[in-house]
């Protein structure tokens, strides 16, 4: 990212240029500059703000298929974390004036101040259907030249997703702790490996009684584990979970110690490897807040939040045999079949490639977290190794 | 869950007819339903009274009752049916009320029928504003400090503790029907009184203002399996204070952060849970403050709605035919998401563009009423548009509602900035048009804010149009950049040619040359996530056109546009037709629409659906778009009502083909002069008429044609500012009311037939042949609109010299015009000579009630010949049937009546008082209903039930007549004396009466105020409810409710007590003859499918 920090004028001309050529010429948004990443798109129509700041979007340029962004504009409240982690951001219409009782300024002003550039074009929907059709790819958005073919050459050089390491560039560098909220006492000790975790996830979890030791991406086995925590958390984060071979290897150990487990996103692609499963790329990902997912066991379907390129390849017709005992889908996708969960039928550990910290998005699988909770609670009872529930536990029987 | 199979059969009851607040979008929704359940081998049997449905074509369902929607009637049906199931939340508030009644009587339980799609509990819990309330604090949802009145007392006691200005709510009505904002105690007197009345449970809410706030709309779906979905969220543009029915909408929510977004959805999704909806559909309304996000629940429907119609069509998710689904036993994961094909129905819609309804009125139609808009539902119709932007689908949406004075426009000077601040801060039909000249007179987002409070966003997104307009205004040149930045805001070219000072030909030519022509993109549920199978689009300066490659000869089909007073659902019926018929015989089907409550615009309806405006623009570009990817043979206007009629020439001129008849045979109906001619070759006789522009020519016309006489404007059609005037004085003074007479403008003068039976006939013609679609006799007497009167089919009072008198001249009119498909003609007959009135080479409102009481698709057959079918053909076919037709109806054939259903309740003037009632030759009515049985007196009797509520079998009738009436009067109210009804009647009617035979009590008028010893007056007996049956026939013309005349507070204070009102002598006699068959007691129900049987065994 080459970006200066400075708001551009409304009709300052900018293009985006996609790896295979194709171009969309529009007008400035944000920063001005030259942004490289892979382009992909989003399909929410609120929680931009969430969107920008979520750090699996790292090195990504985001397109936002809502047509209208920004219109209510920008708080201190909603960020999912420090900053905007997105690479570039493709929108329609970018609001001239954001109207919310919480809004403090505009996302054009937060875009510029933090350097991330931006663009308007009218064919966003043209363009969402090419990434459909062909894939997510390397792209780059420009103020700074606007000849598309300069740009395609220095594009094909920049890196490709796939092959990708990112999580250390995204995590904290230090541990940090939440704590539960006040009137609500301390039940639990997680330790959360922050892969690039967005901050809902840690008070998702406060608000029923964690005490949340967030750890850098890098944390050894035993740092994980010194504390003794009740339960061992992995979150989502950017990159191909291929190249996370060391996680891979702490998760592994976690599991070996039947410590209870629960992983989001990036953290359920390393439950797979960890369980000798594959991790593929989709050819456009999920990313959105109307995913609908089902659990295999009580078919009920949850409205969920998505933001993966990766998933896990696993048999999805019943339980199967892994290193670390017999594991199963949990979880399915019902818009493309892809497995959105897993679950260790022997030992305390679960995950999901989906979002119940939502943020943005549907709280409808809120109580994932609950379950994580309980698989605490029956540890912390005596029960040395409960098998993972049933996601959800109070309606299972429904 | 798959579908349950302890179910075979299923009841569907629909709506009846089409009023403000429950209109055609639950034609839509039964539609769907019945083909959902049809499809899933159910034995579907539907009642709904409105014959102007598709719901009620006798495919759709396997026994179709065209019956009153009543408690009594559908008993029937039961007890004869013996359906498994009665699913009650597709039809609207009437059929949830009809199935909460049969629960209540213990009919269902009696005859075994499960309640499915909603259960009585919920739809109670739902509906009852207490309980309600409970359900949302229990759930941790806030709603409006309010209190529950049974009472005008209680009333008055809760205003003393929340203080004013307050809402009143009367419970279970639809449409907001008798609410409003009280600012004082007199006011609360009013709409409280009136609530309590109107209100099934005597129940009303007195509720904490929240006037100004921001409002939304959920619309969500929950299935067996406890899957809740949220399908589309809404948010008005119109602050809290206009019922969401009256506001400008958009789709989805621009200005919510997803935190405020998601505690919406969750309240919605608690709410639907505690309720228990167990499956179907529900729409849940939420108010937020705007400086604070205090959130409120408003309230929910328990059941599909009018927001569920423009939800489905906003979003590519059909919520009714779900609903249907699930009612079943299904889930919404195993129900496939048609338009993807691939994904499942348990998702939520994401949408990569705009939706923007805007409602459309009838104040015109009103004279009197109070135009400003509250919490009472007013507007008859709406109009929506898809667009990639607010600012495109806001221009789309304001030239779709097709209304003078509404759309936006940069025509001529904007006014004065502050009288147009003042006049957009009261809500009313113009507010968008107020706000956008206070714009371009200069006024702040900030300012328009204050005064309107309007989100400050959606006044930036007009303000954006004004700076645009001015850029444009301002540009050197008009080159295609340019064109692309303004037409990508939705500017129409005539909104271009205004800013640039080009007419709007001009504009498209450059536009033409230039190459710059919009895309259409599809609404595919899934913001392009997925590939669309369903071609369902829409237009937008945008990139890349997703329209697909025809394969077949394409036929286009050109809509009706919004629903209004004389155009409204009988029109999209015929268009639904022409496409089923035009599918069927082997062309690819294109409807151009944008309404959304309409069968026309459901996806499933046509080959491909462009909701697009149908301006002449607009309906250009869908032609180009549409020959770029196959050959279109042409396009069908003569379906839609005046809407498409209007673009016939102009599309004929832009080298488009009109099929069926020419536009310039249409012209030639319009022309006085050239089918005065096409008569008089024809040796047909008119009414005698003539021209004035004054009133001393107006008068020498008048004398010339003797009074009565009827006058009208010339620039106006159906009906507009039509009046009878009976004298000079009236004459004058309408010539003075209607100042703009001028050469420019001359006023028409006709002879009024008085007296004469007026005839309505709706026929076929291929150019050889004529096809006599049906023969109706108006039962009012001629010079109510023909849209507004009772008629009657087969004609009950004419002989077989009539019949074949109307057959020769329908036919000397189709030769002689030159039609080619539908021809409908208005004669009266008077002194044995038939007049012809007028004719109108096109579908008209009666299609459907003709197709239904005669079993024949007439709107098929019309799309059929007017592609070049022969009727000997469409016989041959089975189409038509093999001999005979409407005029040929066999003795024993079963009668149909029409009846009109007037809106008049849900308009007061601004003193808080009813509007006249009578009815006149400016048509006024929205809807209709069809009775149907052996004889006439029976089907008179259904259609008055299906209406407004039984007549009156015993009690009270109230009589007072016109001096002209007096005679004709004396025979039947002696029939009503004889069958034990008390007559009530004024000093001169009595005085009549009592000479006849008839003992009639004396009462005080209104004018004369109580008698001495407190004697009450005829308005105080009918407010007392002591009046069963009311007969009041004005003098002179309608319209006229100028002076306070006594006839006046009689009818508007029937229609607030809904006390049966007759305004005719001619009524009266039906009335009587129905009245005679209640109490006879032999009023059964048969279905449609029945009487088709009955039809063809007797050879019809």
């Amino acid at each position: 990212m080459t970006a200066e920090a400075t708001a551009a004028p409304e009709a300052a001309p900018a293009v985006l240029v996609l790896e295979d050529g194709r171009v969309f010429r529009g007008r400035s948004f944000g920063a001005r500059g030259e942004a490289y990443g892979e382009i992909v798109f989003n399909t929410g129509m609120t929680g931009y703000q969430e969107t920008l700041t979520d750090p699996s979007y790292h090195r990504q340029i985001v397109t936002m298929t809502a047509p209208h962004i920004g219109n209510t504009g920008v708080n201190d409240d909603d960020p999912e974390s420090g900053r905007i982690w997105v690479a570039g951001f493709v929108v329609r219409e970018p609001a001239r004036v954001p109207s919310n009782w919480r809004a403090q300024r505009t996302l054009d002003e937060e875009l510029a101040r933090q350097g991330v550039v931006g663009i308007a074009v009218p064919g966003t929907r043209a363009l969402t259907r090419h990434l459909r059709d062909r894939g997510a790819m390397r792209a780059v958005i420009s103020t700074e030249e606007s000849d598309p073919e300069v740009l395609v050459e220095r594009v094909k050089a920049a890196p490709e997703m796939k092959g990708a390491d990112l999580s250390g560039e995204v995590s904290t560098t230090e541990p940090y702790t939440v704590h539960p909220p006040e009137g609500v006492p301390t039940r639990y000790r997680v330790a959360a490996v922050d892969l690039g975790i967005k901050a809902m996830t840690p008070q998702r979890l406060a608000e029923r009684g964690c005490e949340v030791r967030v750890l850098p991406a890098g944390a050894t086995a035993e740092q994980v584990l010194e504390a003794g925590p009740d339960g061992v958390f992995f979150s989502n984060g950017p990159g191909d979970p291929a190249t996370a071979e060391d996680s891979v290897a702490v998760l592994r150990e976690v599991l070996r110690a039947d410590r209870p487990f629960f992983g989001i996103c990036f953290g359920n692609q390393l439950l797979g490897r960890a369980l000798g499963l594959g991790t593929y790329k989709l050819v456009f990902g999920h990313r959105g807040v109307n995913q609908p997912v089902q659990d295999v066991h009580t078919k009920r379907v949850h409205i969920t939040s998505h933001n993966h390129g990766f998933a896990v390849d696993a048999p999805t017709d019943g339980p199967f045999d892994t290193p670390l005992g017999r594991a199963e889908v949990s979880h399915v996708d019902l818009n493309d079949g892809v497995v959105e969960g897993l679950r260790l039928l022997d030992r305390p550990a679960f995950s999901v490639q989906y979002h119940p910290e939502a943020a943005a998005g549907p709280h409808d699988a809120a109580e994932l977290f609950d379950a994580f909770c309980a698989l605490m609670e029956r540890r912390g009872a005596g029960d040395s190794a409960p098998s993972a529930p049933s996601a959800q536990p109070e309606t299972a029987e429904k | 869950m798959p579908r349950r199979n302890d179910l075979n059969s299923v009841l569907v009851v629909g709506s009846g007819p089409i009023v403000i607040g429950q209109a055609a979008e639950f034609d839509y929704s039964g539609s769907q339903a019945c083909r959902v359940l049809k499809s899933e081998g159910l034995r579907v049997i539907l009642v709904n009274s409105n014959p102007a449905t598709i719901m009620t074509d006798p495919e759709m369902a396997d026994a179709t009752y065209v019956e009153p929607i009543t408690p009594e009637m559908v008993e029937k049906i039961i007890a004869k049916e013996r359906p498994d199931a009665l699913l009650p939340t597709l039809g609207g508030q009437t059929a949830l009320n009809t199935a909460i009644s049969l629960h209540e009587s213990g009919v269902l339980d009696k005859y075994g029928v499960e309640l499915i799609g909603a259960n009585v509990e919920a739809i109670q819990s739902g509906e009852d504003r207490e309980t309600f309330k409970g359900i949302v604090e229990r759930i941790g949802g806030e709603s409006a400090r309010s209190r529950i009145c049974h009472s005008l007392d209680d009333c008055l006691a809760a205003a003393g503790d929340l203080g004013y200005p307050l809402v009143v709510r009367p419970s279970f009505t639809m449409g907001g029907s008798g609410s409003g904002f009280a600012h004082d105690e007199a006011e609360l007197r009013r709409i409280a009184g009136q609530g309590l009345a109107l209100s099934p449970t005597t129940e009303v809410l007195l509720e904490e203002s929240i006037l100004g706030w921001k409002e939304y709309e959920l619309e969500l779906m929950r299935d067996g399996n406890d899957n809740v979905v949220v399908v589309c969220s809404i948010e008005n543009f119109d602050p809290m204070g206009v019922h969401t029915g009256d506001s400008v909408t958009v789709a989805p929510a621009m200005t919510l952060t997803d935190r405020e977004y998601q505690r919406m959805r969750d309240l919605g999704i608690a709410i639907i849970r505690e309720v228990g909806v167990d499956t179907g559909g529900c729409n849940i309304q939420f108010a937020v403050e705007p400086s604070s996000g205090r959130l409120i629940v408003i309230e929910m429907n328990p059941r599909v709605s009018r927001s569920s119609a423009l939800a489905s069509k906003a979003t590519g998710f059909p919520i009714a035919k779900i609903a249907a689904r699930l009612a079943v036993g299904y889930t919404l994961d195993e129900i496939p998401n048609d338009i993807t094909a691939e994904t499942p129905a348990s998702f939520e819609p994401a949408l990569d563009y705009v939706v923007v309804k805007v409602p459309r009125f009838a104040f015109e139609k009103f004279p009197g009423a109070d135009p400003g808009l509250t919490t009472t539902m007013k507007s008859v119709g709406e109009a929506m548009a898809i667009g990639r932007s607010f600012p495109e689908a806001l221009q789309k949406a304001m030239r779709s509602v097709e209304k003078k004075g509404v759309g936006l426009t940069w025509e001529g000077e904007p006014g004065e900035k502050d009288a147009l601040l003042e006049a957009a801060a009261t809500p009313g039909e113009f507010r968008l048009r107020q706000v956008q000249q206070a714009l371009r007179a200069g006024a702040s987002v900030e300012e328009l804010h204050r005064a309107t409070g309007i989100d400050p966003w959606f006044l930036d997104q007009m303000a954006l149009l004004e700076e645009t307009a001015r850029r444009l205004a301002a540009a050197p040149q008009l080159d295609a950049e340019v064109l692309r930045d303004v037409k990508r805001l939705g500017f129409s070219d005539k909104q271009v040619g205004e800013v640039t000072g080009k007419s709007e030909e001009v504009v498209r030519e450059l536009r033409d040359a230039l190459d710059v022509h919009p895309v259409y993109l599809t609404v595919d549920t899934c913001a392009a996530e997925f590939a669309a199978k369903t071609p369902y689009l829409y237009s937008s300066y945008d990139e890349e056109t997703e329209v697909p490659q025809g394969t077949r000869p394409k036929v286009i089909i050109l809509g009706s546009g919004p629903n209004r007073i004389g155009q409204g659902v009988e029109f999209d019926y015929s268009c639904v037709h022409a496409s089923f018929a035009l599918s069927q015989a082997g062309y690819e089907t294109v409807m151009v629409n944008c309404n959304p409550e309409t069968v026309s615009t459901d996806y499933d309806t046509s080959d491909r659906l462009y909701f697009e405006p149908l301006t002449l623009e607009d309906v250009l570009e869908v032609v180009r778009a549409e020959r770029l990817t196959g050959e279109v043979v042409g396009v069908v206007v003569q379906l839609g009502g005046q809407t498409p009629l209007g673009l016939a020439r102009e599309l004929k001129a832009a080298g488009v083909p009109i099929v069926g008849t020419s536009p310039e045979a249409i012209d030639l109906a319009e022309d006085r002069g050239a089918f005065g001619d096409v008569l008089a070759r024809a040796g047909l006789p008119a009414p005698k008429h003539g021209t004035a522009t004054s009133f001393d020519q107006a008068r020498a016309v008048a004398d010339e044609i003797g009074y009565p006489v009827m006058v009208r404007p010339s620039y106006v059609l159906g009906g507009r500012g039509m009046e009878i005037v009976y004298n000079e004085t009236m004459l004058a003074d309408y010539i003075e009311r209607n100042a703009e007479v001028s050469p420019d403008y001359p006023v028409l003068i006709d002879r009024f037939l008085d007296d004469a039976i007026e005839i309505d006939v709706d026929a076929l013609y291929d150019g050889r042949e004529l096809y006599m679609g049906g023969i109706m006799e108006h039962i009012e007497e001629a010079g109510i609109h023909s849209g507004d009167s009772a008629c009657a089919l087969p004609a009950v009072t004419l002989g077989h010299e009539d019949f074949e008198r109307i057959r020769y001249s329908t036919e000397a009119i189709a030769r002689g015009t030159g039609v080619r498909g539908l021809l409908n003609v208005q004669y009266a007959l008077a002194s044995g000579v038939l007049y012809v009135l007028e004719a109108n080479p096109r579908a008209s409102r009666t299609v459907p009630f003709v197709s239904k009481a005669t079993a024949v698709p007439l709107a098929k057959a019309a799309a059929r010949v007017m592609l070049g079918s022969g009727i000997a053909e469409l016989r041959a076919e089975g189409l038509l049937p093999a001999e005979g037709d409407g005029g040929t109806l066999p003795m024993d054939a079963p009668v149909a009546v029409k009846e009109a259903v007037m809106p008049f309740n849900r308009f007061i003037d601004r003193h808080g008082e009813g509007v006249d009632t009578v009815l006149g030759p400016e048509m006024r009515s929205t809807g209709e209903v069809m009775g149907m049985d052996a004889a006439f007196g029976a089907a008179y009797a259904k259609s008055q039930l299906a209406a407004f509520g039984s007549l009156p079998t015993r009690g009270s009738v109230f009589v007072s007549v016109a001096n002209r009436d007096k005679r004709s009067m004396v025979f039947p109210v002696k029939r009503l004396a004889d069958l034990g009804f008390t007559i009530l009647a004024t000093e001169g009617t009595a005085w009549v009466l009592r000479r006849n035979g008839v003992q009639a009590d004396v009462v005080r008028k209104h004018s004369e105020g109580p008698g001495p010893d407190g004697e009450p007056t005829i308005v105080q007996l009918i407010h007392d409810g002591a009046v069963d049956l009311i007969v009041n026939t004005p003098f002179g013309g309608a319209g006229q409710s100028g002076p306070r005349l006594d006839g006046y507070e009689i009818r508007t204070a029937a229609v607030v007590r809904g006390v049966p009102s007759v305004t005719t002598v001619q009524g009266l006699a039906a009335a009587v003859q129905g009245i005679e068959a209640l109490v006879r007691g032999d009023i059964g129900v048969r279905s449609l499918q029945e009487h088709a049987e009955s039809l063809r065994g007797t050879g019809a």
